[in-house]
């Protein structure tokens, strides 16, 4: 009985090994035959992702990052806050629990690249925006342990100090539209603009910014500091937006059982 | 270094260096003002110094030696050396960051030295310093052995093993200047990556014309591994980078994909880089390495088949163990814990193969370290890829993701598989390289041994019980109905094992560094001796490439 059952696979292993005996001669067939079968999985899997419809669920008042939160972003990308902190939370209990609604697809749309992580030496940040405070991001950056005596996170007073360089971020739009964010030719041409007014509420490009990126935008001295544009700005800017592009998330959507 | 190359060699060789110059001031020059102009500077000095080497060896005269009966061997022996620096560098980063999660204030107020920018110096370091260095010289002896032919080229190789240590230059430089593309083990950008296809691309020529050459009618598995990894990394790194610089002038670029897309593209190159980087290349050396070491043939070649076929086609699938629970639809979720579930079998068989093949020669596993070094490889490896498989499923990864669970894993297979497999063939392979009798130092090698094993147990069992831990803190609920535990609660807990982790990992560095002291006196002191039959033949009586199965 067992072995009938076993008889045609092990007809075809030894089919196997003698082709492969065979074959194991010519090089170039060994490379063809390693670049089909390593092929096939990743194909089947990320094509679809790309061409089914309901893998991003539809969410209409999903907003883009202003430049100011876009030069935020990469400070976070730059500094490698991803190698600790999360932006995903996932279908569970506790972490809905803990962290709020669980993250959607759509969430992350216009995050070239996503930075969901995969450690969380410290906590998620997916739904960050608007808990805490400006100055409490900032006296937390400035040192962590000072605000939570037992954190391991590194200290970056240094960012209070350094001047937000915003020449390049119509450039850095312009690529993140050519990827496939829709940035329209008007917020590409004043996002130098647009960046310093968003966290200079007393000049007239803070008027530019809300236009151009809607009532909502946050639009205050991030820093605590009102006569500069530093990096602090950015980073604090991108944080209290983290979940806050579109409200899709808190519609009420039920955990599925599992 | 350059002295066995013909003048029409040294020639092209200056020719490469003088182009790599023009490119690293072109970029230094653009680039001014970002950190892409200074690693304009790293690439002009570094082909600055390559060309030292080059004009010293253009006066000499021209070698004599008959290139037909020689292996070529100068670069494999530098590859051998430059690993083991980046073994000292990558392994002591991890002490470093290790002991910055125990003691946070160990960094010295700089911004260079925050966690977030060494820890990628960490992994690339270990990855593809000390691992990609070590593959690709062991890769040079061993198709060379297994083929019965010189290397195909001569400049070439060194173009590889430089070139690709120019990238790793510029990869670890580049994190802590903050350039960072944040896909975990793909982050230098888009210049780096660019420069990495073209080493590449040279790299698989070369060992398709070096096995093109050879005086052996079968290809041997080793080299199929090696093939594999040279392969399927050229493709899993050229999709993952594809990526638009916001400049030509500078670092910054922004990834091809965005969100649940760059997600599975992403974890399809990570996971995969795990298969075909931290994997299948190691693979090649335990299959060419430990017969020859236990000098006893492979136990069988079919598993080898099966397995191979098996590891190549089933891999490619699990990348999306990694998005357990998230915001990646469920039914690519379910195929990835599937095949991350049957790839156990051929991860076994690998395994069982490596350690069938030392029965019967168990008391040389007893006496000699480096086939101890070898077979607790193995065993690490059958170790980690079954607890892989068993997190992949997605209720246990509720509980693993995201926690230490993860890094204990990571580095049961990184210490435990890559580095003692490594280090096992560094072992065997340095005396015949050089040309000596041994070892300088057996007791060191015993020593070293020994470290490694206490080093990569406590660092696991550490990581093990604090990633539990953590998982079920993280979960556990009181009776009304509340979490039990803040975040911060947990972070107490992990702070003793976080400690212990640093020791285990200081442990395991100082193995390292005994390792890089014991060759570099086996190459100053060690007494010599030739050895015999190592050289291109093609009658088979003379030598069989490694002892013959079957
Ligand atoms: C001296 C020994 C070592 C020490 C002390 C060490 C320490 C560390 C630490 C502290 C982390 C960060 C974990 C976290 O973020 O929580 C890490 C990550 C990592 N290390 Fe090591 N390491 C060592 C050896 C190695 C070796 C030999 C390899 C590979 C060949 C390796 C590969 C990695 C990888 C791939 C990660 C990233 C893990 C992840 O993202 O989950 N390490 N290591
Ligand atoms: C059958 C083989 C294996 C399977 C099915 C497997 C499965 C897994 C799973 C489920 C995770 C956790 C993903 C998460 O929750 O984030 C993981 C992480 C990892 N594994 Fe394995 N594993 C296997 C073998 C190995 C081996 C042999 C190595 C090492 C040399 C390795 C290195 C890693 C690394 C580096 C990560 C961390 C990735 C990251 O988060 O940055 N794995 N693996």
């Amino acid at each position: 009985m067992f072995r009938k059952i076993l008889s045609p696979f092990a007809r075809f292993f030894e089919f196997h090994a003698r082709t492969h005996y065979r074959t194991e001669r010519h090089s170039m067939a060994l490379t063809l035959g390693i670049i089909v079968a390593a092929g096939v999985g990743g194909f089947v899997e990320i094509a679809p992702l790309f061409t089914i419809d309901d893998t991003v669920e539809a969410a209409p008042d999903m907003r883009l990052y202003t430049p100011l939160e876009q030069a935020g972003r990469d400070i976070y990308i730059r500094e490698g806050c991803y190698a600790c902190h999360s932006q995903m939370i996932r279908t569970l209990q506790d972490e809905v629990d803990r962290y709020g609604p669980y993250s959607l697809a759509v969430e992350s749309q216009y995050d070239h690249p996503m930075l969901w992580g995969s450690k969380r030496t410290g906590p998620d940040l997916a739904r960050l925006g608007n808990k805490y405070s400006d100055d409490w991001h900032v006296r937390h950056l400035v040192d962590p342990r000072a605000v939570v005596p037992e954190s391991v996170m590194p200290q970056y007073a240094f960012l209070l100090d350094e001047t937000l360089e915003t020449e390049s971020l119509p450039d850095r739009l312009a690529a993140l539209r050519a990827v496939g964010v829709p940035y329209s030719d008007a917020q590409i041409a004043n996002a130098d603009a647009d960046a310093r007014g968003q966290a200079r509420p007393e000049t007239d490009a803070a008027g530019g910014a809300s236009a151009r990126y809607g009532e909502a935008t946050n639009i205050r001295h991030f820093d605590g500091q009102e006569d500069r544009v530093t990096e602090m700005d950015a980073l604090v800017a991108y944080l209290q937006i983290l979940g806050g592009l579109t409200d899709a998330a808190f519609e009420n959507r039920p955990l599925e059982e599992d | 270094m350059m002295e066995r190359l013909t003048g029409a060699e040294r020639q092209i060789a200056l020719m490469i260096c003088v182009v790599m110059a023009i490119v690293g001031l072109v970029m230094a020059a653009a680039g001014h003002g970002d950190p892409m102009g200074s690693h304009g500077a790293i690439v002009l000095i570094a082909a600055g110094i390559t060309t030292l080497f080059v004009l010293r060896a253009i006066g000499e005269p021209e070698p004599a030696e008959d290139r037909t009966v020689n292996y070529y061997d100068d670069p494999t022996k530098a590859g051998l050396v430059i690993a083991l620096f980046w073994a000292v560098v990558g392994m002591g980063m991890g002490v470093w960051v290790a002991a910055q999660l125990a003691w946070p204030d160990l960094r010295f107020d700089a911004a260079w030295s925050s966690f977030g920018r060494i820890r990628p110096v960490h992994t690339s370091g270990v990855i593809f310093g000390f691992g990609g260095n070590a593959l690709i010289a062991t890769s040079y002896h061993v198709m060379q052995r297994t083929s019965r032919a010189r290397l195909a080229g001569h400049v070439s190789p060194w173009f590889v093993l430089l070139g690709f240590n120019l990238f790793c230059i510029v990869a670890a430089s580049g994190y802590l200047m903050g350039v960072t593309q944040s896909k975990e083990y793909a982050e230098p950008e888009w210049y780096a990556d660019i420069w990495l296809v073209i080493v590449w691309v040279t790299y698989f020529v070369l060992y398709i014309r070096t096995l093109a050459r050879r005086n052996e009618p079968h290809i041997y598995v080793a080299n199929w591994y090696y093939l594999a990894f040279i392969l399927v990394m050229a493709m899993l790194h050229i999709v993952n980078n594809l990526a638009v610089p916001a400049s030509f002038t500078a670092a910054k670029s922004y990834s091809a994909f965005s969100g649940v897309q760059d997600a599975m593209t992403q974890w399809w190159y990570g996971h995969n880089a795990v298969a075909f980087f931290l994997t299948a290349g190691f693979l090649g050396m335990l299959y060419y390495f430990l017969p020859k070491r236990a000098e006893r043939p492979i136990y069988s070649y079919r598993l080898s088949i099966l397995s191979f076929w098996g590891i190549v086609f089933f891999y490619i699938w699990v990348g999306s163990h990694h998005l357990h629970y998230t915001a990646l639809p469920q039914w690519v979720q379910t195929l990835g814990m599937t095949f991350s579930v049957m790839l156990l079998v051929p991860s076994w068989a690998s395994a069982g193969n490596a350690l069938m093949t030392l029965n019967g020669a168990w008391h040389k596993v007893r006496d000699d370290a480096t086939l101890r070094f070898m077979m607790v490889a193995a065993v690490f490896y059958g170790l980690s890829t079954f607890e892989g498989s068993f997190m992949a499923v997605r209720a246990v990864n509720s509980l693993s993701h995201y926690t230490d669970w993860t890094v204990g894993h990571v580095h049961a297979g990184a210490m435990g598989w890559v580095a003692l497999i490594t280090f096992g063939s560094i072992y065997s392979v340095v005396p015949l390289l050089w040309k000596r009798e041994t070892m300088y130092s057996w007791k060191l090698v015993e020593w070293h041994f020994w470290l490694a094993l206490a080093g990569t147990v406590i660092y696991v069992f550490a990581m093990w019980n604090s990633g539990i831990i953590q998982g079920l803190m993280w979960r556990t609920y009181t009776d009304s109905g509340t979490l039990a535990y803040s975040f911060t609660d947990t972070l107490v807990a992990m702070h003793p094992y976080y400690v212990a982790r640093a020791c285990g990992g200081a442990l395991f560095l100082t193995g390292a560094i005994l390792a890089a002291y014991n060759v570099y006196m086996t190459i100053r002191h060690a007494p010599e001796k030739r050895p015999e039959r190592d050289y291109p033949t093609s009658s088979k009586a003379a030598e069989p490439a490694v002892p013959a199965a079957e």
